[in-house]
């Protein structure tokens, strides 16, 4: 009765904030409406929808161990606290993705992206999250291509395996192109970024020579050599070492190329490691200042619920209509392929029970969806001229103040010349114009809502802070994505050639890692010189090959429902995945085939192709070298945009006929490890049920004392 | 209040302990003086942990 009651009340309380979101129209709302309504519908979400899959379709079984409890080995099998699972897990899932995509999609207003964020999350993302995570829990913790290969066949396997390298390469880049974007001709975030490399060497060194394993001790000091290297960018920006340090996107794209070929060269414990725990607390502490100033600011929103590039398709921040593009754009925040690869792996191998899945896979992606939230808040907050004059191409803005706020007058904002040089001079930026990729735009919104919560000013602070803090994951994301990679290669062409694939032989692990770089640099440069704006043309393909992947992740989890004998449920996955399908493939054949030149990808090589004929120069390209590469660029787009959607393709071919066939026989053997029954005692959900209480003091009393293993510090 | 506070406080240590793997030393200083073994030098245990994350990278996400 209570619990109905409760319920009831969070049914209502998000049902009120989506009501006040869909009337509200022209007159300014508080961006806590949408906080509010987005916390209601995942708690519901969470406690129907989730409950249902994990213990109605998936049947997660109390008595049956989980791999960590059969394979314990204190090395990748261990069973780990939910708790403290959920903090890896979340840490390893949450990146910029979420940060940057929900910005960019800010162009088409506050509510189609919201409305994605939150029902794309509830009943596709963290669909596909828990569902990934139970199925390689029960087959020892296998990665997403091994279940591919084994439960749907060879041909689906290589198909997958190849998207999977490929959708990462291209990640890699865009991570990497959104932090040149966000330190190009910013001595101030050179400096600061620079600096985590020299804290991450001394708290490598720290942790293996002056006192192993005191993390806690290593990660302290090394928070705060990183805010006193946020606050010295400050006095760096107007000494002399300042010009040294304003660097072109073209020397960063160099030194990112050389910082990532070293990083995966490196033994881990040396930068990678510690640079993780750094970037890690940076994460969390950052989200939960975020929400926190959320609550205390009450900003409101400046942007409209909906813009006319929603309904018209022209925006300049990315081009294409709302349908498909919104859902490409908010990528990582709604659902994520890339989180298929996390949950299945590492996460399965350390759960302590199966019920777990569903607080660590399910919860853990809500918790990505509200970090998603908050920043398209933080992007919606700010003046909109100013939105629009940073994240447009320099090729729309011109590049100056006074082209940019003609540009935004253009579009219908009163936002004025003065205005933009004002925003810039209180970030301590020489320009905020065309500072495309999300990051800056974002910054300057977090930079906004803290100064507004904390007081004070410090926007200048709180903006390096918010650039030093998304650049530094992005570097995370870059060096352990290279490493990763790098396996992935080694272990394909080991395959091969045996000699290779031995990850202890040092010329292989260098041939490979310099593979995996040049791959991702020639694509990063490539975005970094195009004349039509690298974040304009590569995100989206970034976003689709995300969501590709997303779609070779569900349709695993439909095949293996249909194999299970659950076809009655199948609708759990599939929905999702038809929905997914019709997205991508949509947006994959706007970007191949649109006639519209700043969709399709062909279409505007073409067009550059035929001016080139006449002998003409079509801005924004300014000389025919220019033309050239518009053509390369495009070219090269379209070709990798049209192989990603064919090779997922292949593998939904391939699975719809294994469907088939387990459909007719009732069901297929698959790879699932058989029932052993579980000794543990441990609560599934965050908080332990009465009835899980009831049974660890009685595993308490008959044990001993010493084997409430996590317990200790619960009543 | 003080009691509160100070649970508050074991808990968050408990959590960061866990959270980062310090807490693992702890588990094995106990392991071993459970089954009578000497143990072997926190370098050298950390170094073997750290060995072992060597071939083991946790991928990030975007």
């Amino acid at each position: 009765m209570r619990s109905v009651l409760i319920w009831g009340a969070v049914a209502v309380v998000g049902a009120i904030c989506w009501g006040v979101l869909a009337i509200a129209r022209g007159e300014t709302i508080s961006a806590l409406w949408l906080l509010f309504a987005a916390l209601c519908s995942y708690a519901i979400g969470y406690r129907f929808y989730s409950r249902f899959i994990t213990y109605k379709v998936l049947r997660a079984d109390a008595n049956r161990a989980t791999p960590a409890e059969r394979l314990e080995n204190g090395v990748d099998f261990d069973v780990t606290d939910r708790r403290v699972l959920f903090g890896h897990h979340f840490a390893a899932i949450a990146g910029a993705g979420p940060l940057v995509g929900p910005v960019l999609a800010a162009q088409m207003g506050y509510l189609p992206g919201t409305i994605w964020i939150v029902v794309g999350v509830i009943f596709a993302g963290a669909v596909q999250d828990l569902t990934v995570m139970f199925f390689s829990m029960r087959r020892n913790g296998k990665s997403l291509g091994q279940m591919i290969r084994e439960e749907i066949g060879l041909v689906g396997g290589v198909a997958a395996l190849i998207a999977v390298f490929a959708i990462m390469i291209i990640i890699l880049a865009v991570l990497a192109l959104i932090v040149v974007n966000a330190l190009a001709e910013s001595p101030w975030g050179v400096w600061s970024i620079g600096l985590t490399i020299p804290i991450a060497l001394f708290m490598g060194v720290y942790l293996r020579r002056l006192r192993p394993g005191r993390v806690l001790e290593a990660t302290g000091i090394g928070v705060a050599l990183l805010l006193l290297a946020i606050v010295s960018g400050g006095w760096i920006e107007d000494s002399s070492l300042g010009d040294a340090l304003t660097l072109s996107k073209e020397w960063l794209v160099l030194a990112l190329v050389v910082y990532g070929f070293v990083a995966s060269v490196l033994p881990v414990w040396l930068l990678l490691t510690p640079r993780d725990y750094l970037s890690t607390f940076m994460k969390i502490g950052v989200i939960v200042l975020l929400a926190i100033s959320l609550i205390v600011a009450r900003p409101v929103l400046q942007a409209e619920a909906v813009t006319d590039f929603a309904r018209e398709g022209t925006g300049p921040v990315f081009a294409g209509s709302l349908f498909p593009f919104v859902f490409i754009t908010i990528a990582c925040g709604a659902l994520s392929g890339f989180h298929a690869l996390i949950s299945s792996g590492t996460t399965p191998k350390m759960l302590a029970k199966e019920g777990q899945v569903r607080l660590i896979g399910y919860g853990g992606m809500l918790m990505e969806s509200f970090v998603a939230v908050s920043a398209l808040i933080a992007a919606c907050v700010i003046d909109q001229g100013l939105y629009f004059a940073m994240n447009s191409p320099a090729g729309a803005t011109g590049g100056t103040v006074e082209s940019a706020a003609a540009f935004v007058q253009g579009l219908g904002f009163d936002t004025s010349a003065q205005d933009l040089a004002a925003a810039s001079a209180a970030v301590q930026e020489d320009t905020l114009i065309s500072r495309t990729g999300g990051a800056p735009a974002l910054a300057v919104g977090l930079a906004q809502v803290f100064s507004q919560a904390f007081g004070g000013g410090g926007q200048a602070f709180w903006y390096h802070f918010a650039i030093m803090f998304e650049a530094l994951f992005i570097l995370t994301a870059v060096d352990a994505g290279t490493r990763v990679g790098r396996f992935m290669l080694q272990d394909t062409v080991g395959n091969v050639w045996k000699k290779f694939g031995d990850l202890s032989w040092r010329p292989g692990n260098i041939m490979a890692s310099a593979v995996v770089v040049g791959l991702w640099g020639s694509v990063l440069y490539i975005g970094v010189t195009d004349p039509l704006g690298g974040v304009n043309q590569l995100f989206p393909l970034f976003g689709i090959a995300n969501q590709l992947l997303a779609a070779i992740a569900l349709t695993l989890c439909t095949v293996l429902l249909v194999k299970h004998g659950k076809l009655r449920y199948a609708w759990v996955t599939a929905i999702p995945l038809a929905w997914d399908l019709v997205v991508t493939m949509t947006a994959s054949w706007q970007k191949v085939f649109s006639g519209d030149p700043r969709v399709g990808y062909f279409t505007q090589a073409q067009v550059y192709r035929d001016a080139q004929n006449a002998g003409e120069v079509l801005a924004p390209a300014t000389d025919q070298g220019q033309m050239d590469q518009v053509i390369f660029n495009s070219t090269l787009n379209g070709i990798l945009q049209a192989i990603f959607a064919l090779l997922t393709l292949v593998v939904a071919a391939h699975a719809a006929v294994v469907i088939m066939r387990a459909i007719r026989a009732g069901g297929l053997p698959t790879t699932e490890e058989p029932a052993v029954p579980s000794k543990l005692v441990e609560p599934a959900g965050l908080f332990p049920t009465a009835e899980e209480k009831r049974a660890i003091a009685e595993h308490e009393r008959l044990v001993g004392a010493g084997s409430g293993r996590s317990e200790a510090e619960e009543q | 209040m003080t009691a509160a506070l100070t649970r508050a406080w074991e808990g968050v240590r408990w959590y960061l302990r866990e959270f980062t793997g310090e807490a693992r030393w702890d588990d094995y200083l106990a392991h071993c003086a459970e089954h009578g073994h000497a143990p072997m030098s926190r370098y050298e245990f950390e170094r073997q942990r750290t060995d072992a994350a060597e071939r083991n990278p946790g991928a990030r996400c975007c």
